[in-house]
């Protein structure tokens, strides 16, 4: 008796906070497969790999406590090499994809075991300024096209379906960012995200109990520029074009942004976030108003007068329908 | 667990310094099993810095620590935790945006070893739910297994870290002054829960409160400047005349 009672009682919060996000995921789910019909799919498509980088910076931002400035080299350079090895190398959309994403990973690797060393301002500061070697790399190498970029990289195909076909490309990289979405989904519902988010309030706490923070951060700071990485790709593979704008620092900051707005530590944030962002980006450029002073007005607001982002403010009012 | 002598931790002319300045020195430690020892002392005495040697926060300028005849000295804290040496904090330490139950369970999958599997189910935690709740039932918050833990009132959240700290099953509690900042109830609350805990244990506690002291401690350290200058209970230690200077200044000695 006593026993089903806790049993029922120690679940509701959980299932209440993961029945949010599965709720979360089918809107999001229906929404992208219905917007290409009323949305030009390309803006979505931006949308979509953009909110990949924005959901790997939260992963660390919102669940690690780690404010990363550098997720634009594993973007950027993904989108490089995703970019040589299917124009110069010709090997096909799934095989530099696979190169590619794993190129990104093994980046966030080197990153990795220089920067989880670091915490707080600190952290942020050496990522950025790894970033910003990779970032003159790129300006330096040839194989990155210097100012030109890498353009028209070819679309091919993949398991015999012509990405030359809108809806096609629309597919794949719907799954892919589907895949991204559950994979965060997964990281953050398990016994490792647990820690995580323990790391997140008391890092001293988890030490005193047995545990390093080092490791987890370690892991997690990987896991995040594996999602980075093929939102880079992604991005490539839609707009044919890998250029310096995919490793500049801003690109690093938008990451930061689109999770700020969307609502750190929150599973959806980011992609509202990155649907925000590209919305306004591409609307501001037809009226002619400089992005960047509208993102940092973006920003003040957002840290001065709703914290918690879009989908966090709203996730407040769940108490008033109780 | 071999070892069952009756000192469970012993500390070998230990010193710190800090650049010069001399924060602990020559202080012999000898903790007997199963009693609640107190490390008393007024402030700047390096009862803190005695502390974070003791919970690896500081590497000893000199000295040697041994907790059941094994030389500890050279360990990082979380090595000492899978020992079962295991501290509490003087701000409440707990992860205020976990459930209270969380917390508990956090500590559990501390003591199972590395939790590194980011692709299994969080249910797959579901099953330490009872144990934790175990331990929240011995400080009394079973009540209230799923509020956030920073929504607790004050006192509740030490109960919280206690539980968490239970959780790790340690042989050693180390307690960072359990009731700083604590009104008369709350104090109350928590030296019947270190008492309780005190059971098949053994607890190293410094302490500002001389009631709590005198109540709970078997054993009492004087610290005055880095040193130990008395030890005994309650009544030898507040009969020494270096005490009672150390206290009240030299006129009342």
């Amino acid at each position: 008796m006593n026993e089903t009672k806790t049993n029922v009682q120690s679940n509701i919060p959980v299932l209440d906070r993961w029945n949010l996000e599965i709720i979360g995921i089918v809107l999001v789910v229906l929404f992208f497969l219905v917007a290409p019909f009323f949305i030009y799919p390309v803006f979505l498509m931006k949308a979509m790999s953009y909110a990949i980088l924005g959901m790997s910076v939260n992963l660390l931002l919102g669940y690690v406590g780690l404010l990363s400035f550098g997720h634009a080299a594993f973007f950027g350079l993904s989108a490089y090499m995703f970019g040589h090895f299917a124009k110069e190398m010709d090997f096909g959309v799934a095989l530099s994809m696979l190169i590619a994403v794993s190129g990104g990973t093994l980046l966030g690797v080197l990153f990795a075991m220089i920067a989880v060393r670091r915490i707080e301002f600190y952290f942020a500061m050496i990522t950025l300024a790894l970033a910003q070697l990779v970032y003159f790399f790129c300006v330096q190498a040839e194989f990155t096209g210097g100012d030109d970029g890498l353009q028209g990289i070819p679309r091919g195909e993949i398991l015999g379906f012509s990405l030359l076909e809108n809806s096609h490309l629309y597919g794949f990289v719907l799954l892919m960012f589907l895949f991204c979405l559950l994979f965060v989904f997964r990281i953050i519902n398990s016994p490792f995200g647990e820690m995580l988010k323990a790391i997140r309030e008391n890092p001293e706490r988890v030490t005193s109990l047995g545990c390093s923070p080092r490791t987890y951060k370690f892991i997690a700071f990987v896991l995040s520029a594996f999602l980075a990485s093929i939102g880079g790709a992604l991005k490539a593979l839609v707009f044919q074009i890998a250029a310096l704008p995919d490793v500049h620092w801003l690109m690093s900051g938008d990451g930061v942004l689109m999770a700020l707005v969307g609502g750190i530590g929150t599973l959806i944030g980011p992609i509202v976030g990155a649907l925000f962002i590209v919305w306004a980006q591409d609307g501001l450029a037809e009226i002619g108003m400089s992005v960047v002073v509208m993102q940092g007005l973006l920003f003040m607001a957002t840290v001065l007068l709703f914290r918690k982002g879009i989908v966090g403010e709203l996730g407040r009012l769940k108490k008033y329908f109780r | 667990m071999k070892n069952k002598s009756d000192i469970i931790l012993e500390t070998k002319s230990l010193r710190k310094e800090f650049s010069g300045f001399v924060a602990v020195s020559g202080v012999n430690l000898k903790v007997r099993r199963g009693s609640i020892h107190a490390i008393i002392g007024p402030n700047g005495a390096g009862k803190t810095t005695l502390f974070n040697l003791l919970t690896k926060v500081h590497q000893p300028t000199d000295g040697t620590i041994e907790f059941n005849g094994r030389d500890i000295t050279g360990l990082s804290s979380p090595e000492i935790a899978r020992l079962g040496i295991v501290r509490s904090f003087q701000i409440s330490a707990i992860f205020p945006e976990l459930t209270v139950l969380e917390n508990v369970r956090i500590a559990l999958q501390c003591r199972r070893g590395d939790s590194f599997d980011f692709w299994k189910p969080k249910k797959t935690l579901f099953r330490m739910n009872d144990e934790a709740r175990g331990y929240l039932e011995s400080v009394g918050l079973d009540d209230s297994l799923n509020s956030m833990a920073g929504d607790l009132p004050y006192g509740r959240r030490r109960a919280l870290e206690i539980a968490t700290t239970l959780a790790m099953e340690p042989e050693l509690l180390l307690l960072d002054e359990p009731t700083a900042g604590m009104g008369t109830e709350d104090i109350d609350r928590t030296a019947d829960l270190i008492q309780r805990c005190a059971k098949d244990r053994t607890i190293i506690m410094v302490e500002h409160n001389l009631g709590v002291v005198a109540r709970l401690a078997d054993t009492i350290s004087v610290q005055v400047r880095g040193q130990v200058v008395a030890e005994g209970n309650y009544e030898t230690v507040s009969a020494d005349p270096l005490v009672k200077e150390a206290y009240l200044g030299a006129a009342h000695a």
